[in-house]
């Protein structure tokens, strides 16, 4: 059923922290590396040592914030599945392929069922889902189901291949439905935000916005790399500016 | 968007072959049973299958094709392929019936006409029910397939001063849609600002992409290049699409070889329709564009 079940008592997802974040894309790598080898088709790579493009699940942006009072900011902005409430690529899904678990509400694809019609990535405007070319059928964050879910795997690993691998510790998993879990009460904290909230998708996973830095404490740094701005403060440069201009 | 040739494809021909069952389910003037009627009706036939073939051909796994007939509740592609199976059930039947028993169901003609044209709204509201395309989310989606797939299907059954009467209806409709769909994009609410949640703090440009290749994400719904002959495509799909067979068909008493003349401005007419099918992809834009730099303008 590509219809969305009742809201979930669990809504598990994931708290990035924008502040935190380095943008050394070891999210993007662990996340390839594990669920290429787990469920489901490979991820794969067409023309890896030319070309080179791939299906990923996660992607990292960097942005930068131009602002009047304040030097620019640098943001790396991590992007993977939102696992959205009203998640518009499930109910466009015309086999039943895209759907909404109704116990913790992660979406996921069932690639036996998939024809490889791309509408779930049409309807997604957080290009969370790719293609994948050799396949032919959708893939998208799992939230590592099968780790997260596991009976077997060190108590440790049981968190989503991005977040434990993140070195700057800027991604947290937990139960966002659930005020007592650590991620939810980080997020509660940081005033943690949907992305594009107008798109009405109402996402599970929670962005922290950077801290203020830097406001009010403008420097004028090409000020400081003027030379004529140096030769007026006196001394020997002073009198070296005025030779080299003698000679032209 | 990615401007698929097997979507074109499909969108101009079952359009036009449901915009003709949608007529032949009225009978066609002066029809006798026989050759006449089951040539019309198996042009529609034709028309209609060939689209719904080439639309497989945008699948990953068309062999699970059938599998899309399960989600009518939720997806409009699913209630698209229902109700295309379901238009040409019928319309076999009452093709059959009045080929060759010589008599035209009327009710089930009527029947025919509606799911043809329920067939084509199906088709369009995929589109129009996408938030995340601006240009497509728009009434006028639906309005101009419908009016399309009505003004040729008319010309195909023969209804020559309906059809063009009603080119002329979907010329405007097909203006109004690329007016309203040019400040779609930058009037939708999304921007940078909302992609990022930084709008609040300053200007938001990116300043390095996630991949330094391409991705099926930029390959799919970051696609500029079929915009750049926007202008000339326009055009292009005004006077073949709309005005020449519009022309055509109102004099059409006035040429001689007149059923040459009616088949090049039908061909003329597609010809133009695929133009404006291409645009129709090629100039949406994807706010996933945003998070590749891709502001409005």
């Amino acid at each position: 059923m590509t219809s969305l079940p009742a809201e979930s008592a669990v809504k598990l997802g994931l708290v990035i922290d924008l502040d935190t974040c380095v943008g050394c894309h070891a999210c993007v790598i662990s996340c390839k590396e594990w669920n290429t080898g787990t469920g489901g088709a490979p991820l794969s790579d067409v023309d890896a040592y030319g070309e080179a493009e791939g299906t990923f699940l996660n992607r990292v942006h960097s942005f930068e914030v131009v602002r009047d009072d304040a030097p620019p900011m640098v943001v790396h902005l991590p992007k993977s599945c939102l696992h959205c409430d009203d998640a518009p690529c499930v109910t466009v899904c015309p086999t039943g392929a895209s759907f909404k678990r109704g116990e913790d509400g992660i979406v996921l694809v069932n690639e036996d069922t998939c024809i490889g019609c791309g509408l779930c990535a049409w309807a997604c405007p957080y290009g969370a889902r790719e293609m994948d070319r050799t396949a032919g059928v959708m893939k998208k964050c799992t939230l590592c189901v099968d780790r997260v879910t596991s009976e077997t795997l060190p108590e440790a690993d049981r968190v989503p291949a991005c977040v434990r691998a993140c070195p700057a510790g800027a991604r947290h998993f937990g139960d966002l439905n659930d005020p007592e879990d650590p991620a939810a009460r980080l997020s509660a904290a940081r005033g943690g935000m949907d992305l594009m909230p107008e798109q009405g998708t109402r996402p599970v996973n929670r962005y922290l916005p950077p801290r203020e830095r830097d406001e009010g404490t403008v420097v004028n740094l090409v000020a400081l790399a003027d030379p004529a701005e140096d030769a007026e403060a006196g001394g020997g440069l002073r009198w070296l500016d005025r030779a080299l201009a003698k000679l032209g | 968007m990615h401007p698929a040739p097997s979507l074109i494809v499909f969108t101009t021909l079952s359009g036009l072959g449901f915009g003709l069952i949608a007529w032949l389910g009225f009978g066609v003037h002066g029809a006798a049973p026989g050759w006449v009627v089951l040539s019309f009706c198996g042009l529609a036939f034709v028309l209609a299958s060939a689209g719904l073939l080439a639309s497989l051909g945008h699948l990953g796994h068309p062999e699970r094709a059938w599998r899309a007939l399960s989600q009518w509740r939720s997806s409009w592609l699913s209630r698209e392929g229902v109700l295309a199976v379901a238009t040409l059930g019928v319309f076999a039947v009452y093709s059959a019936l009045w080929g060759f028993g010589g008599e035209r169901v009327v009710w089930l003609g009527l029947l025919a006409s509606a799911l043809a044209l329920a067939t084509v709204a199906a088709t369009a509201m995929i589109y129009a029910s996408i938030r995340a395309v601006p240009r497509w989310r728009h009434w006028s989606t639906p309005a101009l397939f419908l009016a399309l797939a009505l003004a040729g299907g008319a010309l195909l059954a023969g209804r020559t001063s309906v059809g063009a009467g009603l080119l002329l209806v979907a010329l405007v409709v097909q203006v109004l849609h690329w007016r309203r769909g040019d400040v779609a994009y930058a009037e939708a609410a999304s921007d940078m600002g909302t992609a990022t949640g930084l709008g609040a703090r300053g200007r938001v440009r990116l300043l390095e992409g996630p991949h330094t290749g391409a991705s099926y994400l930029t390959d799919e719904m970051v696609h500029r290049v079929g915009r750049r002959r926007s202008k000339a495509l326009r055009r292009i799909a005004i006077v073949l699409g709309f005005v020449l067979p519009a022309v055509v068909f109102l004099t059409l008493e006035a040429w001689p070889a007149k059923h040459t003349v009616a088949g090049l401005a039908v061909l003329a007419h597609v010809a133009g329709v695929a133009a404006s099918r291409w645009l129709f992809y090629a100039e949406a834009e994807h706010v996933v564009g945003l998070y590749y730099g891709r502001a409005a303008g």
